[in-house]
């Protein structure tokens, strides 16, 4: 697992090497090392609490690691602000979504591409005429354009989930960190949102980093797999051996009796 | 040992809104002594705001909600949680700052006639992660935890049915294997619960009776078992 | 030394007064989240009520059994006020409560003086407790080793109640989550009304208990506010502990002040606030607030859209009806008008902080009255021409905001809106105790304008076109997008900073411009006055501006200038009558409960109800009320720590 970390970080797209974090003497995450490959769907699953969004966070730089590198693109960004990070190309999305629910949900895409565009603090145009036709392309994107006029308040759930990956696809980026994308969805729901994912990595050749308790989602839709257990890597490999894998059954996956376990036979096939 | 009196838990023609939204439209079923019953359907088919319907926290505009023959309809919710009726919310809505034991002291009520009497201990015997932690503050548990926490201190208010809205959601498989099994030791013991679900694989380990609702209406109400031979009905509205 | 010990005695009994008020703040805030307002009004009903019984009760026994009845009465006042006026409001938008407080303020005000006049009352001296004690030669007065015996027993009461019993455990539960409290079978609305009778009563208690220090007058209330909230703030919020400690803190460095610095002894407090709260940010013993407990709660405000034909017509009319006003309408009319056009600028530098920025200021008058200055002190000491002093006034307020915004933005909620009151309480001090520079309580006068506007109508054009162009500048600024990114930055600070947004600095740039937004309003009304008094820098000033933003409406663009329009109308009517505070209390808490989104917002509300709104949330697309919003509050990243 850590072991077979390349020493050439320039290649892969994200490259995280002995990431960890404590707080206040307890360790949240202990040496954590991966890579994301262009084009790669990484699955982060593990037990609560095993640090996985610790992990997001200081991918993201919400938290700064106590030991350890974050590389993008061959460039270290350890440490940088959220704000920062974003610049360099990484969009994120929150397990509890974070849209801006006094706006429309047009207006919520046109504030990220006058971010992206550097127009924060100007005060003479009206922000609604800003950018609008680059909003609604990606508001197609995520097959919200008819729901452009509408009050991001009332959208449904399923809804915001979309319209919060629009917002992360503003600037173009590299990669994109999705905190539990489909919690709190039905089964139909989040199967959709995997597969417009899957549909949009696969266009632009993106890269994903996502966590998910849902192994339904999981082992349909991720490239590979790792398995963060009270801090630590504990495997990391494709859905195939992480099924078999008898340490993270025993600590996460249980008997399999909760999930489509591929003894039942997969009902999605 | 432990008896849980008779009693049924009865939704006619109940109507709810939230703000113009019509959520709920004529919904109506029951549930009888020591069944557990899932409530199925997709995000927003008004799952949770049924459950909230029962214990007033919305407001039906009309129908009625009976619990052992009392009407519960137009009662302020803690004088619902007082008949009997448990409620484990969706998002756990454990209180953080409060140690685990005094999470469970909020949610402690007076013995009630006939019903089985939970203490601190017996809670404790049946969660034994949460006993480690009993001074620890809600804060410093995992999701799994303040899920267990969340139902351990609904039982410590003696309830008469279980209503338990999501448990699964954002919990490791492992730990809602464990889950299951606990409700299922309820159940054996005659506590009558309503889940409300999305995770069918695990709604089908635990409940007897299915009831699936889509756009606030009713659309299944019958056997789990029976609901595997009703492809047409799963396909629709749950669709796995 | 003996003298020291002495000093030191006497600042531990003037604590004790200081901790039983606050602590009864602290305990109502701590688990309504309202700020109350009219506490200072519970302190000095407690005083009166006080006052009252001692005349009747004889004896010792008749002294202690008057300051708990005393306790008892105000207790049993604040649940009237509870029930009758902050239950019709706990779901409205958070901080709207204050308002209703507000006009509790008033109604007490004239109560108080419709039943004990308006002189100054002394309190009598406790019987038994007359004498003094010498301690090292010094005399102590025997009352003050009795309060300073009494307070930590009071303290250890309620720290008992709170930590130990069931009750306090359910107190504690409520203050997180009252909803779920009421899901496990629990009456809270009875659980909040007995927090509101306890911390009242300890208003009371504090009010009586003092009469033999002090005495009873119709100041009390305000006097003692801004010093409650300080120990609050420097204890930190919700811990009562730490309420004593501040209390102590700030009454012996109070003796010690008034002793050897004795024209520091205003701005002591401040500066200790300003110093504990720089080290702390959330206190000697608070603790950092939990998710959620800030931000805007309720339903979001809805999107806003450019004014249409429509709407620039009837601004464009309204404007026209303006400048025609000095030829129709008589002098009187005009002064008022442009008082009231003064007022509703300054209100709406407010509403942008508030409404757009969900920041609460509750020392937005330190900008006006600094405006004023700034203009006031440039004329006097400086002989600036009006000018010169008029373009200047919004740089130095700009100025003071930028400091005060810095300080302040590191906070959030509560604490914000406490630090920027003592801020600008600050300021007030500065000014009001610095006569030679300043003049001090007799204020600057003799600021006129320059002779092209001395004519009272030119001036009145002048405001006319400086007031609206500021009021329209403003509302422009929330549609471009540096407004739309003050509103991101209140809507979900995690997502705008995860989208490039540097939240802090656009909130501190709202700060600064609304404070020098703030300012040209303060050097409008100083040459329309011809001179500025301490007053204009005020606790109240700045309570005005805050209540006409929520009468009017925080979640509409309008709302400041209409609520301030509107309360400065009928105030200029209601003043020509004695008891006006009564009247202007009662209907401001009529509004409250009438029109709990304000004016505006409850006018857009029936205006959908009547003739059907064009946005309707049909069924199948509304995401679970309260998931969405509730959980996307400012923090909600950081909050967790280990995942």
């Amino acid at each position: 697992m850590n072991g077979e970390v390349a020493t050439d970080i320039s290649n892969a797209v994200l490259a995280v090497q002995g990431l960890s974090k404590s707080f206040g003497g307890i360790h949240a995450v202990t040496d954590v090392h991966f890579q994301i490959a262009k084009g790669e769907l990484l699955a982060m699953i593990g037990p609560n609490g095993a640090g996985k969004t610790t992990c997001f966070n200081m991918l993201m730089g919400q938290l700064s690691p106590t030991n350890g590198s974050v590389f993008l693109m061959g460039e270290n960004i350890t440490g940088m602000k959220p704000r920062k990070v974003w610049r360099k190309g990484v969009g994120r999305t929150f397990q509890i979504t974070g849209t801006y629910q006094s706006m429309t949900v047009i207006e919520n895409i046109q504030m990220a591409l006058i971010s992206h565009h550097r127009k924060l603090y100007s005060i003479r145009p009206y922000a609604t005429r800003l950018y609008r036709e680059e909003a609604m392309s990606l508001l197609e994107l995520v097959g919200m354009a008819e729901q452009a006029e509408r009050a991001c308040a009332i959208l449904a759930y399923g809804d915001l989930k979309r319209l919060e990956l629009a917002i992360a696809l503003c600037h173009q980026p590299q990669l994109l960190l999705m905190d539990e994308p489909t919690a709190g969805m039905a089964p139909r729901e989040r199967i959709a949102l995997m597969q417009l994912t899957a549909d949009i990595v696969q266009e632009k050749n993106l890269s994903v980093l996502f966590t998910e308790h849902d192994m339904d989602v999981v082992f349909a839709h991720a490239h590979r797999v790792m398995v963060l257990n009270r801090g630590q890597l504990i495997a990391n490999g494709s859905v195939e051996q992480i099924r078999h894998d008898a340490t993270v059954r025993e600590v996460y996956l249980g008997g399999g009796s909760v999930f489509a376990d591929e003894t039942v036979g997969d009902v999605r096939a | 040992m432990r008896q849980w009196v008779m009693f049924v838990l009865e939704l006619t023609g109940v109507n709810s809104f939230y703000g113009k939204a019509h959520i709920l439209r004529d919904l109506g079923f029951s549930i009888q002594a020591g069944e557990v019953v899932s409530l199925l359907g997709r995000n927003g088919a008004g799952k949770t705001t049924t459950v909230k319907s029962i214990m007033q926290l919305v407001s039906p505009a009309s129908g009625e909600v009976t619990f052992d023959g009392q009407s519960l309809t137009h009662l302020p919710t803690h004088r619902v949680a007082k008949l009997g009726i448990g409620y484990v919310p969706e998002e756990r809505r454990i209180f953080t700052d409060l140690t685990i034991s005094e999470n469970l002291e909020v949610g402690r009520q007076p013995p009630r006639d006939g019903v089985f009497e939970w203490t601190q201990d017996i809670v404790f015997e049946l969660f034994p992660n949460l006993a480690e932690r009993r001074n620890n503050r809600g804060k410093a548990l995992s999701g799994g935890e303040q899920q267990m926490l969340s139902i351990a201190r609904t039982l410590m208010g003696n309830p008469r049915l279980l209503l338990l809205d999501e448990p699964s959601e954002g919990i490791a498989p492992v730990i809602v294997e464990q889950m299951a099994q606990t409700i299922l030791k309820l159940k054996s013991e005659g506590l009558p619960v309503l889940l409300s679900e999305q995770n069918l694989h695990f709604a089908k380990i635990v409940s007897d009776r299915a009831i699936i609702i889509e756009g606030g209406l009713k659309k299944y109400d019958g056997a789990f078992a029976e609901l595997e031979s009703q492809p047409e009905i799963r396909d629709a509205y749950l669709s796995v | 030394m003996g003298l020291f010990i002495a000093q030191l005695l006497t600042g531990l009994a003037n604590a004790a007064t200081l901790f039983l008020v606050a602590s009864g703040l602290s305990l109502i805030f701590g688990v309504t989240r309202i700020v109350n307002f009219a506490h200072g009004s519970f302190y000095m009903l407690g005083a009166f009520a006080g006052y009252s019984l001692m005349q009747v009760l004889p004896g010792a026994i008749g002294f202690w059994a008057s300051v708990l009845l005393s306790g008892l009465i105000v207790g049993v006042i604040g649940v009237i006020v509870e029930i009758l006026v902050l239950r019709p409001v706990y779901k409205a938008p958070e901080l709207f409560q204050l308002v209703a407080t507000f006009g509790v303020i008033l109604v007490i005000q004239d109560l108080a003086l419709m039943i004990w006049g308006a002189e100054d009352l002394l309190g009598p001296r406790a019987p038994g407790l007359k004498g003094v004690v010498r301690i090292m030669g010094e005399p102590v007065p025997k009352y003050d080793l009795a309060l300073i015996a009494i307070t930590p027993f009071v303290l250890f009461g309620l720290w008992y109640l709170i930590t130990r019993t069931r009750v306090g455990v359910l107190v504690r539960a409520a203050t997180q989550d009252r909803e779920m409290v009421a899901a496990l079978g629990v009456n809270q609305s009875w659980l909040f009304t007995g927090v509101f009778f306890l911390g009242a009563a300890l208003a009371g208690l504090g009010g009586a208990i003092q009469l033999p220090k002090g005495g009873a007058d119709l100041l009390m209330d305000f006097n003692i506010l801004a010093a409650i909230f300080v120990v609050v703030v420097i204890g930190g919020m919700g811990s009562l502990p730490g309420a004593y400690i501040a209390a102590v803190l700030i009454s012996v460095l109070n003796v010690f002040g008034v002793s050897y610095l004795p024209q520091s002894t205003l701005v002591l407090m401040f500066v200790v606030m300003a110093v504990v709260l720089t080290i702390r940010p959330y206190g000697l013993l608070g603790r950092e607030e939990v998710v959620g407990e800030h931000g805007q709660v309720g339903e979001p405000e809805r999107p806003i859209k450019p004014a249409g034909t429509k709407a620039r017509l009837l601004v464009g009319a309204l404007l026209i009806a303006l400048l025609a006003l000095p030829a129709v309408g008589s002098h009187f009319l005009v002064i008022l008008a442009t008082d009231i056009i003064i007022f509703c600028l300054f209100a709406a530098s407010l509403h942008f902080l508030l409404g757009l920025g969900g920041l609460v200021s509750f020392g937005h008058a330190a900008y006006f009255g600094g405006g004023a200055y700034v203009a006031g002190l440039l004329v006097t000491h400086a002989h600036a021409p009006m000018e010169l002093a008029f373009l200047l006034a919004p740089v130095g307020a700009g100025l003071a905001a930028v400091i005060v915004g810095w300080l302040c933005l590191r906070l959030t909620g509560v604490y914000f809106a406490m630090l920027t009151l003592a801020l600008a309480q600050l300021l007030w001090s500065l000014v009001f105790q610095w006569d030679e520079f300043t003049g001090g309580d007799d204020g600057l006068v003799d600021i006129w304008p320059a002779s092209w506007l001395s004519e009272s109508n030119s001036y009145f054009y002048f405001t006319v076109i400086v007031g609206v162009g500021g009021i329209i500048l403003l509302r422009h600024i929330a549609h471009s997008p540096f407004g739309y990114a003050l509103r991101a930055s209140r809507d979900s600070q995690r997502q705008a900073e995860a989208t490039g947004i540097n939240t802090k600095r656009v909130q501190w740039m709202a700060f600064t411009l609304a404070g020098a937004l703030a300012g040209v309003s303060g050097a409008l009304f100083v040459f329309s006055k011809g001179s500025v008094f301490p007053n204009e820098l005020e606790i109240a000033k700045s309570f005005d501006a805050l209540i006409v933003v929520f009468l009017g409406g925080v979640k509409t663009l309008s709302g400041g200038v209409v609520g301030a329009a509107s309360l400065e109308l009928v105030k200029d009517y209601l003043t020509r009558f004695e008891y006006w505070r009564l009247t202007l209390g009662l209907l401001i808490i009529v509004v409250v409960i009438l029109a709990p989104h304000g004016i505006v917002g409850s006018l857009r509300k029936l205006y959908d109800k009547v003739f059907g709104s064009n946005d309707d949330p049909d069924s199948t697309g509304l995401n679970t009320p309260g998931t969405t919003q509730s959980r996307d509050m400012p923090g909600g990243v950081s909050g967790g720590g280990v995942s």
